[in-house]
């Protein structure tokens, strides 16, 4: 038990330093988008991001990535926009993605970057504002990242409570279909306690986490009848149980044997020494004797 | 230990495999079968020769059927497809019943003895149009005298004999439409009536036995026409021109067209807009001016002159040949509770032939359709009998002043289902009656003995089989222990609500709901309105009955209060705003009075019951109380919150208006919303938590805020096998319906809808059509919390440093994963549901309304996600069945046994007192109830449990023990005295 307490310690210590540290790289840039499910880490598109001067620092990595000429690639940008409470929607951030076209016609955005404005000083008012009245803070996106006008907007919000850590820790899901963008979730990484307190963030700047996320193939409906006629009679022949000691088969009858075996040995070395023909009520007497 | 306990109590239950199935004898003990046919739309009489007297009626539940005049029993009905609707009905040769149904595009001829299909015969169509059919009223087996039936811009003459088309003609020219099909009386010229663009009158004169045109003419008319005819003779059609103001008579004797107009103006003073009525009176019409009747006679010149007029609410039959060449018809019309029937000659409309009153129950509404019959008297007299059909949709034959049956044809087209406990059975008044006899006690354990001894007779059986009925009590109108008996409330579509009985299924009260504001308001949704059971005793539960003006949805909602004890109205309001969706909310007023949101097409939400009481308990949730709306024309689903209270001059403070917090976008080029669904708000889940395998803990995600959505293709939303595999995917979505966090997402590449869902506990079912394997499958989803994972350790339990008592926030990003597996099912399903039990304890079946109208209940182990090919010891253990690629169809777990739910649309589940039982009502145009118990009885004893063989047993024993211990102590005296 307390390997396994020290285990999972050690484990939870290197989990919660890679959460803090906050890598200013992707961590994935593969262009392969395979099932969801399977493996959530490869599949997922992770992108962080964080104050500007991280952004600074990334930027000779995406130039490298940019000049990558390929045909059938094309660059995205979709502003994020937010609103504080009922306000309107006011721009807040950039998605800048590549576009990838797939021969079968269909679309997948790869290498997702998002560059996160920071707050001025009205918003941070207004922000502070939805603190303090445990209102909502609601962002949007577009719902067709190619063609953003005259479309429908995603929307999502999030009690602005639940936002202010240490700075202001926010993650995205976005769920897209082709080029569309169906649905975002939106809200902080980890739990958002429920009487949520009134806390003003340290820093006011954002800590950016995104996951794209795609639709799951369903796993096909297995057709096994064949092969379950096939595998039941090779089971009878095929795969007979383990065979199992003696012992292990037959504790059951053995031990109560031995106990019998036992007993009749005392019984019958008692009988020896006891004298013959006495009665109950004697054989009573003459015990403590006979331990004498 | 008792969390251990109560953890372990599913697996134990669910350790033997229970298939759930009755015994012949059992049948008809708990359960109970209504047939009903909907309303009536067309009625024919068949009184030829045949000593039993039938009417065939057609009705808008696509039914057709033939009742008995004298007692309103079905001698048979056929209930035809959903889309299979009957446009007319007649009985050909005095032995075939014709139907016209689809558009004009199926005819089928059913014998009319026994109901048998005799032929049928699928007429070409080529677009939509009226659909008229004519039967020959002749006897004669004769080819010159075919059926002619219009449909689909064709007219075709069909044998009556064998369903084969003679000859059909198209009249699919462009702008041209068919209004009558007319043929004289012995004649073989057909005359076909028509309109060109509304403003030209066409007639064709057909040769009967050829299809040959004689001849055609035509004839403009400047006004043009409004499309509202009706034929006075065979000769001449009555038409409105297009501003409803002239009255044009059209004439077209040997093919002649003449128009005659006669302004409305000149037949009645100050004159509205005038509507011509549907029945068919000969030489006269009646046309609707004013709210009044108009009877007008058309003269030889197509002349017209008002004979006389009638208030309002009168119905009318057709008018039905009495004598020679007298022709009667018959009206009924309300006075206060009463109705009155007359029957008058067309000709001399003060010669009244019948004047009857009755009395008439005010829960039927008003007459809505009149059929006429006459018969011939003991006295050789002619008499006469009305079948009419009420605005509840009932249908009741008239004959000699009184009513000599009806039939309560509302119950056919349920639109929403809920139960209701009984009264508790009050002290003093005992409402059983009082035991029989000693002798007669005895005498009914004796033969339930015998019986489960296996000694008895057949007729012993049959008197088991009654007492067994008797002595359950189970048609007593108060509460039992058990919770057996229990009302059924059905709200109908005709806006009528029935309380029935779960013990035989009578109507115990019906109430028709009623408005100030409109004439007859629409039923749409039922909800439990206040169900008293810690405070507020006294008073009687009761249900909150929506219903609406108008089938357009922002038309005004009704809200009606009823006492589900009495079944009489406490009050009823016309809210003056639309109701799109109603919301009931998890909070009550003191008096137990459920709080209600009703949105409306605004935007705006309002609050019921409107009182300060209730506003102030709602101002305390104000921040929580989130809703969403389904917009699935654009493929968006939208998450609100409650902002602020109304502005505005109109608006009062129980209104409030609401901001949209989250939005999903389906795209509309790839994704069509086809069903949604969420958990029924009242299920109860006994188990948070799934004990594995390997003593493993899986938390279910249990959320009452999940919504299930399926979209499919745009091309697949078609009929199944419209489109090719690649062509059509399907995908699931469970959504957050808080923050819209979409949770699970699963795609089905090559497959197609329509989807039937259910959706319980943590789980999802749905089923759905694979075009890739040629078969229709069904996939469960089940979700289950990873954030409660780490809560498995003892120690945290026992020290409180779980989170399991830590509220729980939609804000917080879940931890959830899910588990999914999909099986093959063989049959096409029309409605899932899920059995529900008091606590939540008993294992679960899924009920299946198959295409068959019959319900499958089918173990929820079936389709757990969990199965494997070749599970180990301790799974076989825990209830997990091999993985087999179909789900098993077992014929003896229809829980319908014999019977046919016949166009089965719905199936409601609801638990009984009793933990192991549940109520589960199906409704279409038929009506079943049973009671289900998902693990078997495990709580109850058999109701043929025999007390008395435990009692004979008992006895027995204790005067054996007597008897054997009497001879020890005798023999141990004589062995001291040895």
């Amino acid at each position: 038990m307390a390997k396994l307490t020290l285990v999972f310690f050690l484990s939870f210590l290197i989990f919660s330093s890679s959460i803090a540290f906050q890598s200013d790289e992707l961590l994935v840039d593969d262009d392969e988008f395979g099932l969801e499910g399977a493996k959530p880490r490869s599949t997922d598109l992770y992108t962080s991001s964080s104050s500007p001067q991280q952004q600074q620092q990334q930027s000779p990595t995406i130039r490298r990535r940019y000049s990558d000429p390929t045909d059938l690639d094309s660059k995205v940008q979709f502003t994020l926009e937010h609103a504080f409470g009922d306000s309107d929607f006011s721009p807040a951030g950039t998605f800048s993605a590549r576009l990838k076209t797939w021969s079968h016609g269909g679309k997948t955005l790869t290498k997702l970057r998002f560059s996160r404005n920071d707050f001025s000083a009205e918003e941070k008012d207004a922000f502070k504002n939805l603190l303090k009245g445990d209102d909502f803070y609601r962002i949007r996106l577009p719902s067709n990242v190619v063609s953003p006008r005259g479309r429908e907007f995603v929307v999502a919000s999030v009690r602005a409570r639940c936002l202010p850590r240490d700075g202001l820790d926010e993650h995205f899901i976005i769920h897209m279909e082709g080029a569309n963008i169906l649905a975002v979730s939106y809200g902080s990484p980890g739990a958002c306690q429920y009487p949520r307190q009134f806390k003003l963030p340290a820093k006011w700047s954002f800590n950016s986490h995104t996951i794209l996320k795609s639709s799951e193939q369903a796993p096909r409906t297995p057709i096994f009848t064949e092969e379950i006629l096939g595998s039941e009679n090779a089971e009878g022949e095929v795969e007979p149980p383990p065979e199992r000691s003696f012992w292990a088969k037959y504790w059951m009858y053995l031990i109560p044997l031995g106990l019998v075996v036992m007993n009749a040995v005392t019984q019958a070395s008692n009988m020896a020494e006891e004298p013959t023909g006495g009665q109950a009520g004697g054989a009573q007497v003459q015990q403590p004797a006979r331990r004498r | 230990m008792a969390i251990r306990v109560f953890l372990l109590l599913p697996v134990f239950l669910s350790s033997a495999i229970v298939s759930f199935s009755l015994y012949e004898d059992q049948a008809g003990l708990a359960d109970w079968h209504q047939r009903y046919i909907g309303k009536v739309k067309h009625a024919v009489f068949h009184t030829q020769k045949t000593g039993r007297k039938r009417v065939i009626v057609s009705t808008e539940e696509n039914v057709v059927a033939s009742l008995d005049l004298r007692h309103g029993e079905i001698f048979w009905r056929h209930v035809l497809g959903t889309k299979d609707a009957i446009d007319g009905v007649g009985i050909a040769l005095g032995k075939y019943v014709i139907t016209l149904s689809s558009e004009g595009s199926t005819l089928r001829a059913w014998n009319l003895p026994d109901g048998q299909m005799v032929w049928e015969t699928a007429l070409h169509s080529a677009h939509h149009s009226k659909s008229l059919l004519s039967v020959p009223i002749n006897l004669k087996v004769d080819k010159d005298y075919p059926i002619t039936v219009f449909g689909g811009g064709y007219l075709h003459a069909v044998s009556a004999l064998d369903g084969e088309v003679l000859w059909e003609k198209d009249f699919t020219a462009e702008g041209f439409e068919v209004q009558r099909v007319l043929q004289p009386l012995g004649s073989t010229v057909i005359y076909v009536l028509g309109f060109v663009n509304l403003s030209e009158a066409v007639v064709y004169q057909i040769d009967s036995k050829s299809g040959e045109v004689l001849a055609q003419k035509s004839m403009a008319f400047p006004g043009g026409f409004s499309g509202e005819i009706s034929s006075v003779s065979s000769d001449k059609v009555v038409v409105l021109d297009s501003t409803k103001s002239i009255l044009v008579t059209i004439g077209f004797l040997d093919g002649d067209i003449s128009f005659q107009k006669t302004p409305i103006s000149d037949l009645v003073e100050d004159s509205g807009n005038a509507e011509i009525l549907s029945p068919l009176l000969s030489n006269m019409l009646a046309v609707k001016v004013n709210k009044r009747t108009v009877f007008v006679k058309v003269g030889g010149e197509g002349k017209l002159e008002v004979v006389d007029s009638l208030s309002d609410e009168t119905a009318m039959s057709d008018s039905l040949a009495v004598a020679d060449d007298q022709e009667a018809f018959a009206s009924v019309h309300h006075e206060g509770s009463k109705i009155h029937l007359m029957v008058k000659l067309v000709n001399e409309l003060d010669n009244v032939l019948l004047r009857e009153t009755i009395e008439m129950d005010q829960h039927r509404g008003r007459v809505h359709k009149v059929f006429m019959n006459n018969y011939i008297r003991t006295d050789r007299s002619n008499g006469f009998r009305a079948l009419i059909v009420m605005e509840d949709h009932s249908l009741l034959l008239l004959q000699q002043g009184a009513i000599v049956w009806s039939r309560e044809e509302g119950l056919a087209s349920v639109t929403d289902v809920t139960t209701a406990e009984l009264p508790v059975e009050k002290d003093g008044v005992s409402v059983a009656k009082v035991e029989h006899t000693l002798f007669e006690w005895l005498k009914g354990h004796v033969l339930k003995l015998k019986g489960s001894l296996l000694l008895a007779s057949p007729e012993d059986v049959v008197a088991i089989q009654e007492l067994r009925v008797k002595s359950s009590g189970k048609n007593k109108l108060t509460r039992d222990h058990n919770g057996f008996r229990k009302l059924i409330l059905a709200l109908t579509r005709g806006g009528k609500l029935f309380a029935l009985h779960t013990g035989d299924g009578r109507i115990v009260w019906s109430m028709l709901l009623k408005s100030q504001a409109c004439e007859r308001p629409n039923g749409i949704s039922l909800y439990q309105w206040q169900v008293p059971h810690h405070h507020a005793m006294d008073k009687n539960p009761s249900v909150l009955v929506v219903g609406r003006c108008g089938s357009d949805s922002s038309a005004p909602g009704v809200l009606s209060f009823v006492d589900v004890y009495t079944g009489k109205e406490i009050t009823s309001s016309d809210i003056g705003h639309s109701v799109v969706q109603v919301l009931p909310l998890p909070f009550t007023d003191s008096t137990e009075q459920r709080l209600h949101l009703i949105a409306d097409t605004v935007g705006h939400v309002h609050l019921y019951p409107k009182t300060s009481e209730a506003l102030s308990i709602f101002q305390r949730e104000f921040q929580n109380i989130y809703w969403y709306t389904v917009e699935a024309d654009d493929g968006i689903i939208r998450g609100h919150v409650m902002k602020s209270s109304c502005s505005g001059e109109t608006a009062d403070e129980y209104c409030f208006t609401t901001r949209e917090l989250w939005t999903v976008v389906f795209p509309s080029e790839s994704e069509k919303i086809i069903s949604t669904l969420t958990r029924k708000s009242n299920e109860v889940v006994h188990t948070q938590a799934k004990v594995n395998t390997d003593q493993d803990l899986l938390y279910k995600y249990v959320s009452k805020n999940l919504l299930f959505v399926a979209t499919v293709s745009p091309k697949g939303a078609g009929e199944i096998g419209s489109v090719t595999p690649e062509e059509s995917s399907l995908v699931v979505y469970l959504i957050d319906t808080i923050t819209g966090r979409i949770l699970h997402r699963l795609s089905h590449q090559g497959c197609q809808g329509p989807v039937h869902a259910v959706f319980s506990e943590n789980w999802v079912v749905y089923h759905y059509f694979n075009l890739r394997a040629h078969k229709y499958e069904v996939t469960v989803v089940e979700i289950y919390d990873q954030s409660r994972a780490e809560n498995k350790n003892v120690w945290k339990l026992i020290l409180g440093k779980h989170n399991l008592t830590a509220p729980i926030t939609s804000y917080s990003r879940p931890e959830v994963f899910t588990k999914s597996q999909s099986y093959f099912f063989a049959q096409s399903v029309k409605t899932i549901a899920v059995t529900s039990t008091a606590k939540g304890i008993t294992s679960k079946q899924l009920l299946i309304g198959t295409i068959g109208d019959q319900i499958l209940a089918l173990d929820k182990r079936f389709v757990d996600p969990r199965r494997t090919l070749n599970p180990s010891q301790a799974e076989k253990e825990e209830g997990i069945i091999p993985l087999t690629d179909s789900l098993p169809i077992i014929p003896q777990s229809y829980v319908t046994h014999s019977h046919r739910v016949e166009g089965l649309r719905g199936i409601v589940t609801a638990p009984s007192k009793l933990e192991s039982t549940t109520h589960v009502f199906a409704y279409g145009v038929d009506l079943f109830y049973t009671r289900l118990a998902p693990s078997k009885t495990y709580d109850s004893l058999t109701d043929d449990f025999s007390y008395a063989l435990l009692l004979i047993t008992i006895v027995v024993l204790v005067a054996a023990i007597y008897i054997t211990w009497a001879l020890s102590e005798k023999k141990e005296l004589s062995e001291k005295w040895r």
